[in-house]
């Protein structure tokens, strides 16, 4: 971690963006006062770590990348026990219907799918009523439709006003939950706002993505590169097996870039277009995509 | 969302949830109730059978066949003799060095030679009962008239110094493994990491283990105890509120030290490797199998100062001699610093994460 410096704001739902080994667990950890940060200043609901670890564990609701709970307990045990540890709280019966594993109440938490076994842990983050809630990962390793159930509990943990931090690399996660975003690599914050301020700091509407059939046999090279620059305004950026380029007015810039490729005779293998996300942003500002980061 | 607060469910205090999901992990485990319940009742069995008093076994020897037919006569209807006849001295030579016999009997001009390895115990004795049988039978008669009276007392007997030895073992073993297990396994899955990250008292979370060992206390001591009076007449001699007590703290100190062994673990492999070294000198050195005063005197305040060397000594007090609580202060208060030391330095040293 280097210098980074963020404000998480009551009632909002920060996400932590970046790849594997960014940095986003350890600062999470920090701010859970799991990990003591070698140097700078943490403050959680205007408190430090130190003296009021014990009145802070009792506000902060924590769900860690790693946890597996015993799996010999079943989910109401698991509740129960977590319930116990706090002094005021959720009735568990509550947290149960908010994770939905009414039917699972009773079954081992080692007989659990991957996506129950997270909305339990998510359950137990919740049973001590918490003001701040600390997500790391909380959908990596999920199938889509699991995603997408714990995707709704945090939409309605928002919609109660709740404070959340929460750490992803999955853009579209950042983008749908997140009020606002900080895009984390090598330790450092290379961006930060809300998702809709980000993308749009691309200047872009769509990116098109297009791809030359063998590259051309190599004749692909810095020339005709120079000619789609000229033609519509911006470089092509290399990518996943093709090129990018974004343009903000698609039915102008296809044209362009068409003709463009046509006084080299450059064969199309491909040609898409998308509207601008998250991963874009990761891209224009790393020049890596944020999978393979 | 239904209102928060509302709670229709009961809230158990921390340390008893604690303690409950102890109970429930280690009943949900068969393996490990095997370890506990049954394994000690096979090692009773098998060590039962094996040390079984027995009527008093005859030694093999052998007579070479030119005796004369008076002393192997003599010789046969001796008791605790079983005569072999062997064909010259070099056949007997041979049985001899296979351990066959313990002893040859070769007749001399005007005589016999007994040959024997004086070391071996059987050897001896089988050399006094062969000399006494040959002379009664030459003429001898015994100046002192001698009558026997046989005993087997209960509680001198192997199984009875075994049955209390056994159940200290069982103590400390269930004690260190059961915790040293269930710790590192939490922490290896990060569910410690994620438990200090609750409010959770991490003086409760270390208390719990001890006291879910307390609710599986009276089946392990009982199961046992009453499988010895049982199955080999093994005396109580002594009162059960002094039994519960030495147990009590017996199994609080083993407890204590699966805490401390599984204090900085990271790996089941590790915690087994120190849970060994620390049990093994207490296998060996602590009477459970034979008597620690075995041991050479510069080893006795080593050996004294084990924690199963006491729990055993007290065990045997009570349950073959009778001995009264009072008197075993000592004991006591050698098992209460073995709970205090090791809990307070786990507690300190504890890797949470």
């Amino acid at each position: 971690m280097d210098g980074l410096d963020l404000e998480v704001l009551p009632g909002e739902c920060f996400g932590l963006l970046g790849p594997n080994g960014a940095g986003k667990t350890t600062t999470i950890e920090i701010c859970e006062g799991l990990t003591a940060p070698d140097s700078g200043n943490v403050e959680v609901l205007g408190r430090h770590w130190g003296s009021n670890a014990q009145h802070l564990r009792e506000r902060l609701g924590i769900q860690l990348q790693e946890t597996q709970l015993a799996e010999k307990l079943s989910v109401l045990e698991t509740l129960r026990l977590f319930r116990s540890f706090y002094a005021r709280g959720r009735d568990i019966e509550d947290v149960i219907a908010l994770v939905q594993l009414e039917e699972k109440r009773q079954a081992r938490v080692g007989a659990l799918s991957g996506g129950q076994k997270q909305r339990l842990a998510l359950g137990c983050a919740l049973v001590g009523d918490p003001e701040l809630v600390f997500l790391d990962e909380p959908t990596t390793g999920l199938d889509p439709q699991a995603r997408r159930q714990v995707w709704e509990l945090v939409e309605q943990l928002k919609s109660t006003g709740r404070t959340i931090l929460l750490t992803t690399h999955y853009m579209e996660e950042a983008e749908r939950l997140c009020d606002r975003v900080a895009i984390v690599d090598h330790g450092k914050v290379i961006a930060l706002g809300t998702p809709r301020q980000l993308i749009a700091g691309l200047g872009a509407e769509q990116i098109v993505f297009f791809a030359i059939e063998d590259e051309a046999g190599g004749r692909f090279g810095d020339d005709v590169r120079q000619t789609i620059t000229e033609a519509v305004g911006r470089p092509p950026r290399a990518t996943d097996g093709g090129w990018e380029l974004g343009v903000d007015a698609p039915h102008v810039a296809i044209p362009a870039l068409l003709a463009a490729l046509k006084t080299h005779d450059m064969p199309l293998s491909e040609l898409r277009t998308h509207s601008p996300t998250l991963e874009d942003v990761f891209v224009s500002l790393t020049g890596r995509a944020l999978r393979d980061a | 969302m239904p209102e928060p607060g509302r709670n229709t469910t009961p809230v158990r205090p921390a340390l008893v949830e604690l303690t409950l999901v102890r109970v429930r992990e280690f009943i949900r485990e068969p393996e490990a109730l095997f370890w506990v319940f049954v394994f000690p009742l096979l090692l009773a069995v098998g060590l039962g059978i094996a040390f079984r008093n027995r009527p008093p076994e005859s030694v093999r020897i052998g007579v070479v066949e030119s005796a004369p037919a008076g002393m192997v006569a003599a010789l046969d209807s001796a008791e605790g003799l079983s005569v072999v006849r062997m064909a010259d001295d070099s056949a007997a030579a041979q049985a001899l060095r296979t351990a066959d016999v313990a002893l040859v009997v070769s007749p001399t001009p005007g005589g016999v030679i007994y040959r024997f390895d004086p070391s071996r115990p059987d050897a001896r004795n089988a050399r006094l009962l062969a000399d006494r049988a040959i002379q009664v039978g030459a003429g001898r008669s015994d100046p002192v008239r001698v009558e026997e009276a046989r005993v087997s007392e209960r509680g001198a007997r192997y199984i009875d110094f075994f049955i209390p030895g056994l159940l200290g073992l069982n103590l400390m073993g269930s004690g260190v493994w059961s915790i040293a297990f269930a710790i590192v396994t939490a922490r290896k899955q990060k569910l410690l990491k994620r438990l200090v990250a609750t409010p959770m008292s991490r003086a409760q979370y270390l208390g719990s283990f001890l006291l879910s060992r307390l609710v599986f206390l009276v089946l392990e001591v009982g199961v046992l105890v009453a499988f010895g009076a049982l199955a080999f007449d093994v005396p109580m001699r002594g009162s059960w509120v002094a039994l519960a007590v030495v147990c009590l703290v017996a199994a609080l100190a083993f407890s204590a030290l699966g805490l401390l062994v599984s204090s900085r673990a990271r790996t089941v492999e590790a915690v087994s490797g120190l849970a060994n070294l620390v049990m093994l000198p207490m296998w060996i050195f602590s009477g459970v199998f034979f008597s620690a005063a075995n041991f050479p005197k510069a080893l006795q305040p080593f050996v004294q100062a084990l924690p199963l060397t006491a729990t055993v000594d007290a065990l045997r007090g009570i349950m073959l001699r009778g001995t009264p609580l009072t008197a075993l202060g000592g004991e006591l208060a050698l098992l209460a610093l073995w709970l205090v030391l090791p809990f307070v330095t786990a507690l300190w040293i504890f890797r949470w994460r």
